[in-house]
Formats: structure tokens, C-alpha cells, sequence
């Protein structure tokens, strides 16, 4: 363990991108603030990225800035803002907001508003990024003793034993290659699908997604012998391995 | 004789812990010690059990106790004037505890002052730790380089053992420093092999399949070490007890020598003795 007092990570967080189809900053707040209003906890305090990349002509300092401090007004919160990577306002260097990379997702194509038609001008697209972050899986070589705890993001590999006394826990899988005896909580985070396994089953807890197992009904099931468990419609499942 | 750590400037620290009290610490650091100092290695004993002493009993010097271990820490004392040089065995001394202070008196700057200035006389510092994980214990623990885990053949000391096993592992210097870990050894005491027999107590191999560390000796259940105790005489010394012979084949173990397991299985009472009940 380090003694640092943090941690740096990388993290995907979900926002609502605001692409600007006009420069009328007039029907943009009046037709927003109808979308508002039918979803009003949606829009409070969300943070939001507008984008500029689908506007032609070039937006003039002072408007772009009215329109942050109006989307605030609204009960927003502009966290940054986009536009095209290639025709940059000559003012991007100059405002507070930062200026987000544009996105490399591919957002559904949602057709240019014709013109003629009485078609919002403004739409309202929410993106989800999501990228795989691969989570680090944790082997452990040394026995895990009674009073010791070791927590892993992702699986956790313990190629001896697990004393009694002793927690284990992981977001993901618990693998014990030799007696488990003491607690071991799998899919901590919630994860359903998490599973444990282990050599020898003499553990005193057992645990997937917060569904547990004492020492007694272990014991009915199997003992000392190697096993694995799972989750299957909401209750435990001790099955030989 | 050359040193133990093959390195001339360091004596080798073995602290001699269990967690629970009352499983034959003191009484396996007096019988250790005196077993490496028959060797012809100079040993020292030192009580870490500041506020029980006991060591001194055991070993029978209690009336020479001047100065203790906390003096030294506090600079009150040398070493020299601390240290009592054992009447019996050649090469051994005893570093005696404070009775009237407590585990608090121990520092850690205090406790490595006086061990290493330890290091630069004595090949073997054996450190009798006090039961419990707390301070006294950890610092008796701490500059360890080996670990003798006392445990009896019963759940709750196993389980203390291996509470202790994972403070070695992970609070002393060298685990802190990412070097080497503490070597550990398996010290079971007090065994019956009548009431392993009976299904009373945990064998041999029950307890080294829960602690999973190898095991330097087993001591049978003697009279011998009351009475040793009593006299205030090493039981080491007692060659004629199964316990006394069983600590020595543990310092020969120790010392790196194969010796056989004795002393496990239930003496057969031939059909007199049982007859007159001895």
C-alpha cells in the first residue's frame, strides 16, 4: 500500500451535450426551457457541453458567452464546450469554459432541421461515451491471515489459503487456490455475475452482490471440498467444482 | 564458531511471539536461548515484557536484576551494567524487562539503539515478546530477521498464531522495507498426544495445515517444565525430559539440522503399569 493521500484515474462520465443548431439565443432558451420544464430534475444542476460544430457561420465571442451565462441561469452547468477541430472561433483561447476535444464516438446522425418546417431548433442529444477500462486483476501469493483484509477492483487471485478471521473482497471474482476459511465477498460493487471459487470450502461467509452464506448452511452443502458459487436468481448457489 | 548470518557485523534477531498468553513464550525463549548459547553462540535474551517481567525467573537471576532494558533505552544504564551473564551456560545473558513501568517506556528508536549496539557482540538476540498484537509485542516483533510462533494445540491460540503470522508479514521492519520476509517457524507447545488421541486437541498436522509454516519442533506436555520453572533452570537443561530433549532437537532444527519428529505418539502403558496406574 502507498501512503499517498490520493489517486489519480482516468473516469467516463455521462453529460448532456447541447449542439447548437442556430445562433438565436431567443428560441434557444424558450424552446429549452420547455424541455426543462417537462423534466425539470433531469436538467437541475447537469452538467453540460455545448457544442458549436454544427453552426456555419462564426459565432461571435459575445453570443457564445451569453449563452453559457443563460444555460447557468437556467439551472445548468456548462462544463465545457466543442466545436469543430478545424475551424476554431478566433476568440477559443480567451474564455474560462474549457474547450473539450471533439467527440470520437460516432453520436446518431440526427437530420438538419429543414428550415421551412416548424422543427425545434434545438436538439437536445444525450452522448454516452463508454470505453472498456480494463480492471487490474490482484494476485496475492502469501497466505491472507486472521485480521488481514485485502480488496481488489478487479479479481482477486489467492494462490493459498484464506485464514479464518481473515475478509477478502473484490468487484469482480475471488479465486482461492487452497482453503478458504475465512470470509470472502465477491461482486461488492453489485456485480451479479461475480463468482467464487476456491479449493477447499471452509469459509464463514460467503458472499455475491451482497447475498451471503454462514458457516452452517455452507456446511450442509459442501465442506472442505472445492466449490464454486454463484448467483442465480437472487440466491446463492454452492455447486462442486 | 562463525556467525550465524555469515556477515560479521550482524547478529541474527529472533523474536519468540505468539499472540496469546500463557502458551510457553518465556519458558521457549529461556530454553532456546540457552540452547544456541550451548552451541557456542553468543546469545542474548532480552525481556520485552516491560511491566511482567518474568524471564528472570525462569532463568533464575531475578536477584541479580540492577538495571533493565528500559534504563538502557532511557540511557539511565549501559548495556553492560543491564546485562546479566547467565551462571549456568557459557555465551548467555539476559536482558531483564522493567517491572514498575509500561509498554509505553519501549520506543522504537530506543528498542533498534539497543539492538544494534547488541548486534555488534552477540551472534543471537532472541526477543521473548509479551502476549497480545499491541505496542509491546510489535516491538518485540519489529527488527526480527526469524520468528518462533508459539502455539498450543487448541483453536484459539492457532488462531492468535496466525493473527501474529500476518503482523510479521505486514508491520515489521521487513516487511515495511520490502525486504526479505520474516522467516517463520512453528513452535507447537504443550502437546498431548493421549488427548490428540481422544480427539481433544488439534494434531500436529491440523495445526500446520492451518498456519501453513513449517514447523521447527513439537513440546510434549512435561512436568519437567513446571518444575524447571519453578527452579528457576532452563528445562533445556533437563536432558533426562522428553520437553528438554524436544527443545534441543527445535535449536538443532533451527541451526539448520534434520532431526526426526519424537515425542507425538501416546506412550503404550504396558499391562503393570496400567495395572498399578503409572
Amino acid at each position: 500500500m502507498t501512503d499517498l493521500g490520493f489517486q489519480l484515474k482516468g473516469s467516463v462520465v455521462t453529460t448532456v451535450l447541447l449542439e447548437i443548431q442556430t445562433l438565436s439565443l431567443e428560441s434557444i432558451l424558450s424552446q429549452l426551457k420547455e424541455k426543462i420544464d417537462q423534466v425539470p430534475h433531469f436538467f437541475n444542476q447537469a452538467p453540460i457541453i455545448v457544442d458549436l460544430s454544427k453552426i456555419k457561420e462564426d459565432v461571435p465571442l459575445a453570443s457564445f458567452e451569453s449563452l453559457v451565462n443563460s444555460l447557468n441561469h437556467l439551472g445548468l452547468c456548462v462544463i465545457g464546450w466543442r466545436c469543430n477541430q478545424d475551424d476554431k472561433p478566433t476568440w477559443y483561447a480567451d474564455v474560462v469554459t474549457p474547450l473539450l476535444p471533439a467527440s470520437k464516438t460516432r453520436s446518431i446522425n440526427v437530420p438538419e432541421p429543414v428550415t421551412t418546417s416548424v422543427s425545434p431548433d434545438v436538439v437536445v442529444k444525450t452522448v454516452v461515451e463508454e470505453r472498456l477500462v480494463p480492471q487490474s486483476t490482484k494476485v496475492i501469493t502469501k497466505p491472507i491471515r486472521s485480521g488481514q483484509q485485502v480488496y481488489a477492483e478487479g479479481d482477486l487471485i489467492i494462490l493459498t489459503q484464506v485464514s479464518a478471521g481473515a475478509e477478502v473482497l473484490a468487484d469482480g471474482n475471488i479465486h482461492v487456490y487452497g482453503a478458504l476459511r475465512g470470509r470472502a465477498l465477491a461482486g461488492v460493487k453489485g456485480d451479479v455475475e461475480a463468482r467464487i471459487f476456491c479449493k477447499s470450502m471452509e469459509a464463514e461467509l460467503v458472499s455475491i452482490a451482497g447475498n451471503f452464506m454462514l458457516t452452517d448452511a455452507l456446511q450442509k452443502i459442501i465442506w472442505k471440498e472445492a466449490a464454486q458459487v454463484l448467483l442465480v436468481d437472487d440466491s446463492l448457489e454452492i455447486i462442486p467444482l | 564458531m562463525k556467525r550465524p548470518s555469515g556477515d560479521t557485523a550482524l547478529a541474527k534477531i529472533i523474536v519468540v511471539t505468539s499472540g496469546k498468553g500463557g502458551v510457553g513464550k518465556t519458558t521457549s525463549s529461556a530454553a532456546i536461548g540457552t540452547g544456541i548459547a550451548l552451541k557456542g553462540f553468543k546469545t542474548v535474551i532480552i525481556d520485552f515484557d516491560v511491566g511482567l517481567r518474568n524471564l528472570d525467573l525462569i532463568m533464575g537471576c531475578e536477584r541479580r536484576v540492577v538495571y533493565d532494558f528500559v534504563n538502557v533505552i532511557n540511557k539511565e544504564a549501559t548495556l553492560t551494567q543491564a546485562l546479566i551473564k547467565d551462571k549456568r551456560t557459557k555465551d548467555l545473558f539476559i536482558l531483564p524487562a522493567s517491572q514498575t513501568r509500561d509498554k509505553d517506556a519501549l520506543t522504537q528508536e530506543g528498542v533498534q539503539g539497543v539492538l544494534e549496539e547488541l548486534a555488534k557482540d552477540f551472534d543471537y538476540i532472541i526477543c521473548d515478546s509479551p502476549a497480545g498484537i499491541e505496542k509491546g509485542a510489535q516491538m518485540a516483533l519489529y527488527f526480527a530477521d526469524a520468528a518462533i510462533v508459539v502455539t498450543n494445540p487448541e483453536v484459539s491460540s492457532v488462531r492468535d498464531s496466525d493473527r501474529i503470522l500476518g503482523i510479521l508479514q505486514s508491520k515489521s521492519r521487513r516487511a515495511e522495507e520490502g525486504k526479505e520476509p520474516i522467516e517463520e517457524h512453528l513452535l507447537l507447545t504443550r502437546y498431548h498426544p493421549e488427548r490428540v488421541a481422544l480427539g481433544e486437541m488439534l494434531s500436529v498436522s491440523d495445526v500446520e495445515d492451518i498456519l501453513a509454516i513449517p514447523l521447527l519442533g513439537v513440546i510434549p506436555e512435561s512436568e519437567a517444565v513446571l518444575k524447571a520453572s519453578n527452579q528457576g533452570t532452563p528445562v533445556i537443561l533437563d536432558t533426562e525430559s522428553a520437553a528438554g530433549l524436544a527443545y534441543m532437537d527445535a535449536v538443532d532444527r533451527l541451526m539448520g539440522e534434520e532431526r526426526p519428529l519424537r515425542f507425538l505418539d501416546v506412550q503404550k502403558k504396558g499391562f503393570f503399569k496400567r495395572l498399578l496406574g503409572g
